[in-house]
């Protein structure tokens, strides 16, 4: 479905951000990891448009969307949400919500998806008055609803409080199903790699491991973790562990 | 009327038909249409130049549209309509005027609105703006509103001038009383080389009466404008005001604030902001599969709402 091919990008100081990634992603939700730095904001705007790469070719269900601009790619069915989510004085909830669905229709169920009551939000200006946990979820509302083949979701978790997160990873696990499209989420945490069908880390620019989330997670040393957690959380609902 | 004056209608007050409640509707100098109703009095000025509106006590949930059509190109005038508010109301009044010049003549409307707001009541006054026409003659319009708010009165105030208006003074002048409270939302679209020059002068005289104004511009083209928010605190009282523009293309907006503090327990806030719309608004609206010149009309269209 979505393709890479030989992409590089070089920013205005001349440092390169990303460095000849050629990938093909196929599987219904693919999570893109690494540390600080390592381009993956880089790598899922130009997927999206919003940043041009310096060389190489984006390949969309086998056309050439290079030079596509951001519009014309969400025509094609791609949709983004940001890591920090824009503020517009006077728009609100409902008009961006439908611009992104395309009518007005059944608009709460987005809103109830990721845990805002829809009479209390859809009115509301998407300005300074919304905090961040509320702006990070109505923005992958806004996701959702505008759905179509490919959503990419860029650090959904950052600025999310603590007891927001649960919720959050319960919106990603039926996310696939209300977008009905694959999903490529930058994310850094484990309980979404552990979700993923694959994962992508990415390091220095590079596609340094892309295989499945079981295989990619044991190689991080995280499913030993895993496995650790799934023990005191077990041990704490008083379920018998038995390693 | 004609076709064209119905749409000026529409424009301006939002009407297909004569409206329910009290009105007067002013066509090319003339009173077309009139009703007074048994608590909201319509009568023509002894110098024939306006209209006084007398709201009677405790008047609640009835309106009063009072709408403005020029569309002989050249006609000028100057109206004034005085509205007394009795106590214990809670009444809409919808002004507007709408010009169409398709003419070789300037036409213009300078309305002069006073407001006498009695104890306890509630006033939101709706007045909107707009002008269009292929002529070269331009179409000028120079509102001022004066208000006086009664002790415990609250008003609302939604004006804006969306388009089409060649040059305009909008004066807006308030008094406030003990424990009144005025909010007033501005809205001003210019385009190519029109000029729009805005003075919002509000006074808190009375304790506890506070202010709220936001006022919101956009300049497109070569327009220019020039707004002037001024509050003075004579009282214990809480003043707000929030500036806010867009400009594009060449647009160039001017925003003053003024705020004077004559009592130690006034307090007075002004925000102003001038810029172009941020670019990654316009970025997340493409996402979401609006070009980029749909997107702009849409974050103007929520600014300006």
């Amino acid at each position: 479905m979505l393709e890479l091919q030989n992409i590089g990008f070089r920013a205005d100081d001349g440092k390169e951000i990303l460095k000849d990634i050629s990938i093909k992603i196929d599987d219904k939700f693919v999570a893109v990891t690494g540390p600080n730095g390592s381009g993956k904001s880089t790598l899922l705007k130009v997927i999206m448009g919003i940043i041009k790469p310096t060389s190489g070719r984006v390949i969309f269900d086998g056309e050439d969307i290079t030079d596509l601009p951001i519009n014309e790619r969400a025509d094609k069915g791609m949709s983004f949400a940001f890591q920090q989510p824009v503020r517009f004085k006077g728009l609100r909830v409902r008009d961006v919500i439908s611009i992104a669905k395309g009518d007005e229709v059944n608009m709460g169920k987005y809103l109830r998806a990721v845990g805002l009551c829809p009479k209390d939000y859809l009115d509301r200006e998407i300005n300074d008055t919304l905090s961040g946990g509320e702006m990070k979820r109505i923005e992958i509302a806004t996701a959702a609803a505008r759905g179509g083949k490919l959503s990419l979701f860029d650090e959904p978790e950052a600025g999310i409080d603590l007891w927001s997160f649960q919720n959050l990873i319960e919106v990603f696990e039926k996310l696939g199903d209300v977008t009905q499209g694959n999903i490529l989420i930058i994310s850094h945490q484990e309980r979404i790699l552990e979700i993923s069908d694959k994962i992508i880390y990415l390091k220095d620019g590079q596609i340094d491991r892309y295989d499945d989330s079981e295989v990619i997670m044991d190689e991080l040393g995280m499913n030993e973790r895993r496995h650790r957690r799934g023990c005191v959380v077990a041990g704490a609902e008083g379920v018998t562990c038995n390693g | 009327m004609d076709d064209l004056e119905k749409k000026i209608l529409k424009e301006v007050a939002e009407l297909d038909s004569l409206p329910v409640g009290a009105f007067n509707i002013r066509n090319n100098g003339k009173s077309e249409a009139r009703n007074s109703t048994a608590n909201i009095d319509i009568e023509s000025r002894e110098d024939g130049k306006g209209i006084n509106i007398y709201i009677k006590d405790g008047t609640k949930n009835e309106s009063c549209h009072i709408p403005v059509i020029i569309s002989k190109s050249g006609h000028k005038e100057t109206v004034y309509n005085e509205f007394f508010i009795g106590e214990d109301c809670d009444v809409v009044i919808v002004a507007g005027c709408g010009i169409s010049n398709c003419g070789g003549q300037d036409s213009r409307h300078d309305g002069v609105h006073s407001f006498h707001v009695g104890r306890n009541s509630r006033l939101k006054y709706i007045e909107k703006h707009y002008g269009e026409g292929t002529g070269e003659g331009k179409r000028l319009m120079n509102p001022t509103t004066e208000v006086d708010l009664a002790e415990g009165s609250t008003v609302e105030m939604e004006t804006s001038q969306i388009g089409g208006i060649n040059d305009t003074l909008r004066i807006t002048k308030a008094k406030v009383g003990e424990g009144a409270t005025l909010r007033i939302h501005d809205k001003i679209l210019t385009n190519s080389d029109q000029t729009a020059k805005a003075e919002l002068i509000v006074t808190l005289d009375g304790d506890d009466s506070s202010c709220d104004i936001i006022s919101r511009g956009v300049a497109k083209g070569e327009s220019a404008q020039d707004v002037i928010i001024d509050i003075a605190g004579n009282a214990r009282c809480h003043g707000h005001a929030e500036c806010d523009s867009i400009i594009m293309d060449k647009g160039v907006i001017v925003a003053t604030p003024k705020l004077k503090a004559a009592c130690v327990d006034a307090s007075l806030i002004h925000e102003a902001a001038i810029g172009k719309i941020a670019g990654e608004q316009i970025t997340k609206l493409m996402t979401l599969g609006l070009t980029e010149a749909q997107a702009e009309a849409k974050i103007i269209e929520g600014f300006l709402r």
